[in-house]
């Protein structure tokens, strides 16, 4: 079974999305590791490494994202899963700004996917079967 | 008449209790230097004459059962994959199962780290990493790495379930003395203390206490049942929660201030608010914390090196001592004791110290996170300002002059809104220095050891 670590980064509470996240992934068959809201760069990196995990999945719906990501994958790397996938999606930058600046601004920064406000969980879940293998 | 002998082989002290169960008290205590470097029982019978002595006449014991913390106590290695949840996981479990953690390693192994096991004569490996189906290349690889390297102490495996008959294989495969039991951290933050405690207490009986020449005792007593520190732990557990109808005191804190180390034990839920967000591995209802740079004697030179060159000075101006000076005697003298008011003075600053320390490390923390949701607040560790209780127990708080001044350096004094110190507890002291054994009696009667505890353990 192939394990997915998801949570809430930064100073964000929002929970709600959190759980549906989980709810459909677990359903999809996958082993979730829901490390919560307030969660920080190194909650996500070790419970992967704990989990072995092959995805993170990091949700950001407070408009800080691209300063609590930033870095995100020079740490997996140093921790030794620079390989792992890593997603992110929310309303992970303020305002309405151009998505495909936003994509490629955290592509740079070395995320595998990015998704734009308001994307059901289920269009992640296809990236996800296709990206995993299954 | 049923008399019951509790004893306590201390580092120091082998301190002895004599508990009569049919008046529900106990009849006498008495204690001597523990003599564990030549033949423990010679101190024991010591001990034993001047326990007659004091009570008068020669008495029958029905039972004699005793804990030990003598010969090192029991040194232990903690081995986990990430700092902050396996590593953290073990840690806890060898501490709560009354252990000293010398040596602390993750992820992988190198040969030096495993020469330290041996150059530190660690008892007992406890080795874990991986969340059930998580990641079990790193605990294999330490296992076959401890393995080439020759390590033949008892190794306890309480990682990976998954990894489980490639550990067992390589026990097998390098002859280790190998035990399996149930994952420190089954799942993320999830802590399983039992399993893994309970192993290290039978190895411990089974082979440490031989191993250390404390075993020979039970030629003369019935039986050595526990490590010091947990004996202390069950003891603080009971006074806490009660037992059938005998009402316990609530969530309380214990500091025991020795000459090696300071142990501080907290009885209580994490946190009561229901405003707070948890963060990090789960915290244990039972939580004990062993400063082995803390302490009276062996370890006062660590009080020391904690301290800024700048502090040092102030002290000494202060307080018109030397205090490196008086640090280093006592660290010659592991067993001298105040002779006069100079060095009262000097134990009872180093004491509140300890105090101060070890409570530091202890407790948790809390901070203020603002979020565009309003202000939210992230707690890391345990939040001990609701604590009724801190009780003192140790050579050094019960012979003091001045006990409240020692335990109010657990509270907040210095107004540290961070840390969740006791608020307003009420100070009490273990005046009979029986903590231990009410831990052994526990064993046997919880009922009369949680009476006499209530009736020993006095407000100050």
């Amino acid at each position: 079974m192939k394990t997915i670590v998801i949570g809430v980064i930064g100073a964000d509470v929002h929970a709600v999305g959190n759980k549906i996240i989980e709810y459909t992934l677990h359903n999809a068959g996958y082993h979730v590791v829901n490390i919560g809201v307030l969660s920080s760069q190194e909650d996500f990196i070790n419970a992967a490494i704990e989990t072995s995990a092959d995805l993170i999945l990091v949700s950001s719906l407070y408009g800080h994202g691209e300063i609590d990501c930033r870095g995100m994958r020079e740490k997996c790397v140093e921790a030794g899963i620079g390989d792992i996938l890593l997603y992110v999606g929310g309303n992970i930058v303020v305002g309405k700004q151009n998505f495909q600046d936003v994509s490629k601004t955290f592509m740079d920064m070395g995320f595998s996917r990015v998704y734009p406000p308001g994307t059901p969980i289920d269009n992640a879940l296809n990236d996800i079967r296709e990206d995993l293998g299954e | 008449m049923a008399n019951y002998l509790l004893i306590d082989f201390g580092s120091t002290f082998t301190k002895l209790c004599a508990v009569d169960t049919k008046a529900e008290d106990i009849i006498e205590t008495a204690s001597y230097f523990t003599t564990v470097d030549t033949d423990i029982t010679l101190g024991y019978h010591e001990a034993l004459k001047r326990l007659f002595e004091k009570i008068g006449k020669t008495i029958e014991f029905e039972q004699v059962i005793a804990c030990s913390s003598a010969a090192g106590g029991l040194k232990m290695a903690a081995i986990g994959l990430v700092e902050e949840l396996t590593v953290e996981a073990t840690k806890r479990v060898c501490l709560g199962a009354g252990a000293k953690v010398d040596l602390v390693f993750s992820h992988h192994l190198n040969k030096s780290e495993i020469k330290q096991i041996k150059d530190k004569k660690i008892d007992i490996v406890l080795l874990a990493g991986g969340a059930d189906g998580g990641n079990s290349e790193n605990v294999i690889y330490n296992a076959e790495l401890l393995g080439k390297m020759g390590i033949k102490i008892p190794i306890i495996f309480a990682g990976n379930k998954s990894a489980r008959d490639e550990i067992e294989e390589i026990f097998s495969k390098y002859e280790m003395d190998g035990y399996i039991c149930e994952n420190v951290m089954p799942k993320i933050n999830v802590l399983n203390i039992d399993s893994a405690r309970e192993k290290i207490r039978e190895i411990f009986l089974d082979k440490i206490i031989e191993a250390k020449g404390i075993k020979k005792i039970e030629q003369d007593i019935d039986a050595v049942i526990l490590p010091t520190p947990q004996a202390v732990l069950e003891a603080a557990r009971l006074l806490s929660e009660g037992y059938l109808g005998e009402e316990g005191f609530g969530d309380l804190v214990v500091i025991d201030i020795g000459g090696a180390t300071t142990d501080m034990y907290s009885i209580c839920p994490p946190t009561k608010r229901s405003d707070v967000l948890l963060h990090g591995l789960e915290e244990p209802f039972a939580k004990r914390t062993v400063e082995g740079d803390l302490g009276m004697r062996y370890s006062a030179p660590g009080i020391i090196k904690s301290l800024s060159e700048q502090e040092i000075k102030f002290i000494n101006k202060e307080k018109g001592v030397d205090i490196e000076k008086e640090v280093d005697a006592r660290y010659k003298n592991v067993q001298s004791l105040p002779e006069n008011e100079h060095d009262e003075f000097i134990d009872q600053f180093l004491a509140e110290m300890c105090a101060y320390r070890a409570m530091h490390r202890h407790v948790g923390r809390i901070e203020e996170v603002f979020t565009p949701m309003g202000k939210v607040f992230n707690q890391i560790g345990k939040d001990l300002t609701d604590i009724k209780y801190v009780i003192g127990t140790g050579g050094v708080v019960i012979n003091s002059k001045d006990k409240e001044s020692i335990m109010i350096r657990t509270t907040n004094i210095l107004h540290n809104q961070a840390e969740l110190r006791p608020t307003d507890p009420t100070f009490m002291v273990d005046q009979k220095y029986i903590m231990a054994a009410m831990g052994l009696l526990s064993k046997k009667d919880p009922e009369l050891a949680l009476k006499i505890m209530k009736k020993y353990i006095v407000r100050i």
